[in-house]
């Protein structure tokens, strides 16, 4: 949590699906914790594809794979659709991603990543195809996601992309400040508007 | 530009932040037990106070049984979640609708029907579902936990504005179909991402002539297309269902809010950022037969045949079927059906509980298909038995549950066990949704009731 962001690099954990729901990224029996021990969630990240239903191992699961590892996760488009629980971006951030790399991703969901310092990178089709290959060919494939610049570059191919981020959101990320010191530091404008609407 | 949702939002933008996004008031935020306790705990740890505390209302409804709500949950995990809610409320100063009090109930049926989601405001819950209250003329939506948090902390959220779009289906609904096979009809032409950074206002003929269970049921369902929210501009009648609900306005502070409310609507000049129309006559009755809401067809129609339609392994269409153990090209008219379930903030209002009893009236359950019957709320439970609907249910062989989310997510007890193949009128058919292994078909009150005195999937216009 509010880990400052510069310039990451690293290897990725590949998961070619589209339309990863959260309800995947963590099923909804592992809601009902009522604090935020990122670890809990970070466990249970991917449950029911990570663990038979025995309790097994699913070895065929990427996470379960040594081959691969590292802070950035890449998925197919519409990743994080449905359910709006933040849990699924704790369980991101608490197996130790920082980036999760997609060529789309659902706006509660992106939203969440944000404010729980993962950073979400949409990237165009191609790029997201060329890496998927990149990965495949070479599981040690690194990509370096520089915030300060906005831009993601595939270390295999050399190929990057500028990514979108606000300005705004991009000073919270870099320096650790969230959402609520600004608006608590707002709160008399808040006043002045209720005042105005009376 | 001058649409419906630019003039709501437009009218609660407190500051727009230089290169970010928008500082949005919010009018009300609904509070349910799961997606809240980190949020209250992080107001603790900033040594903050609810900003405006009496336009948060709190209730459980993921957690809470379906049986015995008189007793303690036996869940202690659960328990703990619900008993937290109550705590968290009374220390902040917060309304609270306890389970079994009469107020309680799933938070996007209790919202509308207790009058607290009005046409005009801004509405937000951390809950994707929350698009539902977007049917009473709303600008309405769901956020996490974070969020949740911050419209706490200072009665507003930080929101990049999302693009428009309208959605028209006109025409008229042909016999058995209804607002649930227009949202299902919708998400399959959309997919699940197709509306993904907009908000929809719906509109059509067919739209103007729901009922407000009916744009309920719509609106709820906007999420599965990726939409934030969707909307319906108030007319007579949102403002006949409004009328006299605890917390709507009264004598002459009603006369104002109608005036104000019938300025609510997209201007003639309005300019969407996408438009799309279908037509009501293409819709039938509808299922889904893969695990995401966007898989879905006509009841008659057969699962789409890889060969004729493109799917790349990536989409997951095979992972799907696989799942929910059908082939391509199969048609489902037929296949026996394990357990039914009508309820959820999807259609567990009490115009669904109508449509159920007057499929299930005079015919009898099947034996071998466990059915729940699930009232969205205790206000529905008792409109249930003030009609006799009960009667008709009991003596068709179901059995009325308590209020709350019950098996759409299994939370409680109401598992759908692995294996086992359900028809529901929720809103999602995700791999384990409704109990891990559990297999989900998303269907109408009609279609669900069709399948539970048959036992099959059964078209319901054959029983109409």
């Amino acid at each position: 949590m509010k880990q400052k962001f510069d310039i990451i690099t690293s290897t990725c954990v590949p998961l070619p699906l589209e339309n990863v729901d959260t309800d995947q990224i963590i099923p909804a029996r592992f809601l009902k914790a009522t604090t935020r021990e990122e670890s809990f969630f970070g466990d249970n990240l991917f449950r029911d594809w990570r663990y038979n239903a025995d309790g097994t191992t699913n070895k065929d699961f990427v996470l379960n794979d040594p081959t691969y590892g590292g802070c950035i996760l890449v998925a197919g488009k519409n990743f994080g659709s449905g359910s709006s629980r933040e849990h699924a971006a704790w369980a991101i951030a608490g197996y130790g991603f920082r980036v999760v790399i997609s060529s789309f991703f659902a706006d509660i969901h992106k939203n969440n990543e944000l404010n729980n310092f993962v950073l979400p990178v949409q990237v165009s089709e191609d790029f997201l195809a060329e890496l998927f290959q990149s990965i495949k060919a070479n599981a040690k494939t690194e990509v370096r996601v520089d915030l300060p610049n906005q831009t993601v570059t595939n270390l295999a191919t050399g190929s990057s992309e500028h990514f979108d981020i606000n300005g705004y959101k991009k000073h919270c990320l870099m320096n650790g400040l969230d959402d609520i010191d600004f608006l608590v530091q707002n709160q008399n404008k808040t006043e002045q508007w209720e005042q105005q609407r009376k | 530009m001058n649409t419906l949702f630019d003039k709501i939002w437009d009218r609660h933008v407190v500051q727009v932040v230089d290169d970010g996004p928008t500082q949005l008031y919010i009018d009300r935020l609904y509070c349910h037990e799961v997606t809240t306790p980190q949020a209250f705990d992080g107001m603790r740890a900033r040594g903050l106070k609810c900003f405006r505390p009496q336009q948060i209302f709190c209730m459980p409804d993921h957690n809470t049984p379906t049986h015995d709500q008189d007793k303690p949950i036996a869940d202690p995990v659960s328990k703990a979640q619900v008993d937290a809610l109550e705590r968290n409320a009374a220390e902040f100063g917060l309304t609270h609708y306890g389970m079994m009090s009469k107020d309680n109930g799933i938070i996007h049926v209790v919202g509308p029907e207790k009058g607290l989601s009005l046409p005009g405001m801004t509405i937000v819950c951390g809950d994707s579902h929350t698009s539902t209250h977007g049917a009473m003329g709303a600008v309405a939506f769901g956020i996490g936990t974070s969020e949740v948090e911050m419209v706490m902390a200072s009665q507003c959220i930080l929101q990049q504005k999302p693009k428009s779009m309208r959605i028209s289906i006109n025409g008229t609904l042909g016999k058995g179909v209804t607002a649930k096979d227009v949202a299902l009809y919708l998400m399959a032409q959309l997919t699940t991402s197709g509306a993904t950074g907009y908000f929809v206002e719906y509109a059509g003929d067919v739209v103007r002539n729901l009922s407000m269970e009916g744009r309920l049921t719509l609106c709820n369902l906007s999420i599965e297309m990726g939409a934030r929210g969707g909307m319906i501009a108030p007319d007579e009648t949102t403002f006949e269902y409004i009328k006299g609900r605890e917390f709507a306005p009264k004598g002459e502070d009603w006369d104002k809010a109608v005036a104000y409310w019938k300025t609510l609507k997209s201007g003639e000049d309005a300019v969407f950022d996408k438009e799309l129309t279908f037509d009501a006559a293409d819709i039938e009755p509808r299922i889904t037969y893969g695990t995401n809401p966007g898989m879905g067809i006509g009841i008659t129609e057969a699962i789409p045949d890889n060969g004729r339609i493109a799917h790349s392994p990536e989409q997951g269409f095979e992972k799907a079927l696989q799942y929910m153990g059908f082939k391509p090209g199969q048609r489902l008219l037929g296949t026996k059906v394990d357990y039914v379930f009508l309820g959820a903030c999807t259609n567990g209002r009490i115009e669904d509980f109508r449509a159920f009893a007057s499929m299930v009236k005079g015919r009898k359950k099947a034996d071998d298909v466990v059915a729940w019957l699930v009232p969205g709320s205790w206000a529905v439970d008792k409109q249930i038995r003030e009609e006799g609907l009960d009667k008709v249910l009991t003596e068709a062989g179901f059995e009325i549950r308590q209020p709350g989310c019950s098996a759409c997510l299994a939370m409680n007890d109401d598992k759908i066990p692995a294996g086992k193949l359900s028809v529901s009128t929720s809103n999602r058919n995700f791999e384990g949704r409704q109990g891990p292994g559990a297999r989900t078909i998303l269907a109408s009150p009609l279609t669900a009731a069709a399948a539970a005195i048959t036992g099959v999937i059964t078209d319901p216009r054959e029983l109409l």
